[in-house]
């Protein structure tokens, strides 16, 4: 193992999170602070609880799955994509290191940068809504985790993206409204049956569902059910990485 | 003597069909400087991209002291450098994180002191806390040479290292590369600058078309392919060339004011005394006299053309 290698990935890619602290932390806390504001303490308090969960308290994991996922995709996609795009990944493919150290830096350091920011949302969200975690050590499996999972998703975005706009495109067009209508804002038993059988076939809803949970034990699925689909999303990140590393896809000619 | 590089049969065909690399064989000594000297798109890039990992070769094998770059690459990866053609930096970090950043990736353990030492020995000691995008060309083509010597490599490439610099850096530069290969490093550069070859190489290598179609001694090469020319400015114009001189190689030039004679260095009679002795039997007589030797640039086009 090139533990240092690992280490000079990781730590470069952490300097940026400082060097860009505003776009990085301060934005989405802030942002995630509106939702708290507007939908928590506004709009919520004209809303009756949902499985005996206030309505502010209800939407924060959701709300923390979103910033999570979406910090992971843009960190770990950004990460692998800036070199590509300056012509520095000569210097990755040219060095020591093996195809899971690159990952273990670059996916390392961006699930680092969003839990962290899950975690300050979380600290932040309690100034708004009043919070409980009944089962603290699912909320950080669920929250590293989701971070690990999206971070590799991010890192493939990254390699497949060949500009800008392609960085951009998934993680607004697909991952928001996947979280949005994954059950951040209700719960699924509050959808006519169409919509909830629809909703069976977000992978986003398992996650919160699951997340929300180890806050509240309120769920729209079983907790088994919400590892699975983690657990199968991860496998297929894997996959799809493993492929990427032998064939050279979009890194080597 | 091991070859530091050893490249046998290598071939690259690219997914569009092209062929960049075709039966490329050659050897590299250790602590030789090899300059690649080729026409854009003859495949010097490419070339030293396989060597380096950066593309795979479609077949053949290259190993690099004495280990397979495919099946051994952390021991032959940690032993190169390599400063691109392209000016390719991470323009928002500073000098002294990027450098210190590309030491770890080549597995080096943190040593500021050397990264202090590498920097003050390319002049950027005094820009190490400065950003990239703040540098001048010829600065950031520093970095890219310090990056590359941050881990210490026992083999250097160059890929066209003075392209866009100015002549003080070129120089420094060439100073710098004997003093690394004084040190033991192994250095292979590409380049478009002729006499840079010619200032620094030990050995040349031509490439066209995928193709090496020539690796010699730098003064070999000279002495064999170079030809000699005596230059004699005559006093009075001639209007053709005396019968008692017709065997030798002359041209009249300058109308008929100059006689050029052009011999072969490597014989051992040059002819050049007879030919004298002959001009002053004709009474032909000269107020001048110089020589001139062909240049590695004219010796690399005439083998450019040949092969056309």
């Amino acid at each position: 193992m090139n533990r240092y290698a690992v280490a000079a990935i990781y730590k470069f890619e952490m300097a940026r999170t400082k060097r860009t602290i505003f776009q990085s932390i301060i934005s989405p806390v802030i942002s995630t602070s509106l939702y708290f504001v507007v939908f928590g303490s506004a709009i919520g308090s004209r809303i009756t609880e949902i499985g005996g969960v206030s309505y502010g308290a209800f939407i924060v994991p959701g709300l923390i799955m979103l910033s999570l996922l979406t910090q992971s995709i843009s960190n770990a996609s950004f990460g692998i994509y800036f070199p590509k795009f300056t012509g520095t990944i000569y210097e990755l493919l040219s060095a020591p290191v093996s195809s899971f150290e690159v990952l273990l830096g670059y996916v390392g350091a961006a699930a680092t940068k969003s839990t962290l920011l899950a975690l300050i949302i979380l600290a932040t969200a309690h100034f708004f809504v009043p919070l409980e975690i009944a089962h603290p050590f699912w909320m950080l499996f669920f929250l590293v985790m989701t971070a690990i999972t999206f971070s590799l998703f991010g890192f493939i975005i990254g390699i497949w993206a060949d500009n800008f706009e392609k960085l951009q495109v998934i993680p607004l067009i697909i991952i928001t409204p996947l979280v949005f209508l994954g059950g951040t804002f209700y719960s699924v038993s509050m959808l006519p049956p169409f919509w909830q059988t629809v909703t069976q076939f977000n992978p986003v809803f398992y996650l919160i569902s699951g997340f929300r949970w180890s806050f509240y034990e309120v769920a729209d699925v079983s907790l088994i059910t919400s590892l699975c689909v983690m657990g199968g999303f991860l496998a297929l990140c894997l996959l799809a990485v493993t492929w990427i590393f032998k064939s050279g896809y979009q890194i080597r000619k | 003597m091991q070859p530091m590089i050893q490249i046998t049969d290598v071939n690259k065909v690219y997914a569009s069909g092209f062929q960049a690399l075709n039966n490329i064989n050659l050897s590299i000594k250790p602590a030789e400087i090899f300059a690649l000297l080729g026409p854009n798109g003859a495949g010097k890039t490419t070339l030293i991209s396989a060597i380096c990992g950066i593309v795979d070769a479609t077949s053949g094998q290259i190993t690099v002291d004495g280990k397979d770059i495919v099946s051994d690459y952390r021991h032959t990866r940690k032993l190169i450098g390599l400063v691109p053609q392209e000016l390719t930096t991470d323009a928002f970090e500073t000098v002294w994180t990027t450098v210190s950043f590309s030491r770890g990736l080549f597995g080096k353990k943190p040593d500021p002191a050397f990264i202090e030492k590498t920097l003050k020995s390319l002049s950027l000691w005094n820009k190490k806390d400065s950003r990239l995008i703040e540098l001048s060309g010829g600065m950031k083509r520093r970095v890219m040479i310090a990056k590359a010597l941050s881990h210490e490599p026992a083999i250097l490439f160059l890929d066209e290292p003075t392209a866009g610099v100015d002549v003080e850096l070129r120089k420094d530069m060439w100073q710098l590369v004997r003093q690394l290969r004084d040190d033991g490093v192994t250095i292979i550069l590409t380049t478009h600058y002729i006499e840079e070859a010619e200032e620094i190489a030990d050995r040349i290598g031509v490439i066209k078309n995928g193709q090496l179609i020539l690796v010699e001694d730098k003064i070999t090469l000279m002495n064999q392919l170079g030809t000699k020319q005596l230059i004699l400015d005559l006093k009075e114009p001639l209007t053709e060339i005396p019968a008692n001189i017709a065997d030798f190689n002359l041209q009249l030039k300058n109308d008929g004011l100059q006689l050029i004679y052009s011999y072969d260095t490597t014989e051992e009679h040059t002819g050049i005394s007879v030919l004298l002795q002959h001009l002053s039997v004709a009474g032909i007589a000269f107020k001048d006299i110089k020589t001139d030797q062909s240049s590695l640039e004219d010796i690399f086009v005439s083998l450019v053309r040949e092969t056309t």
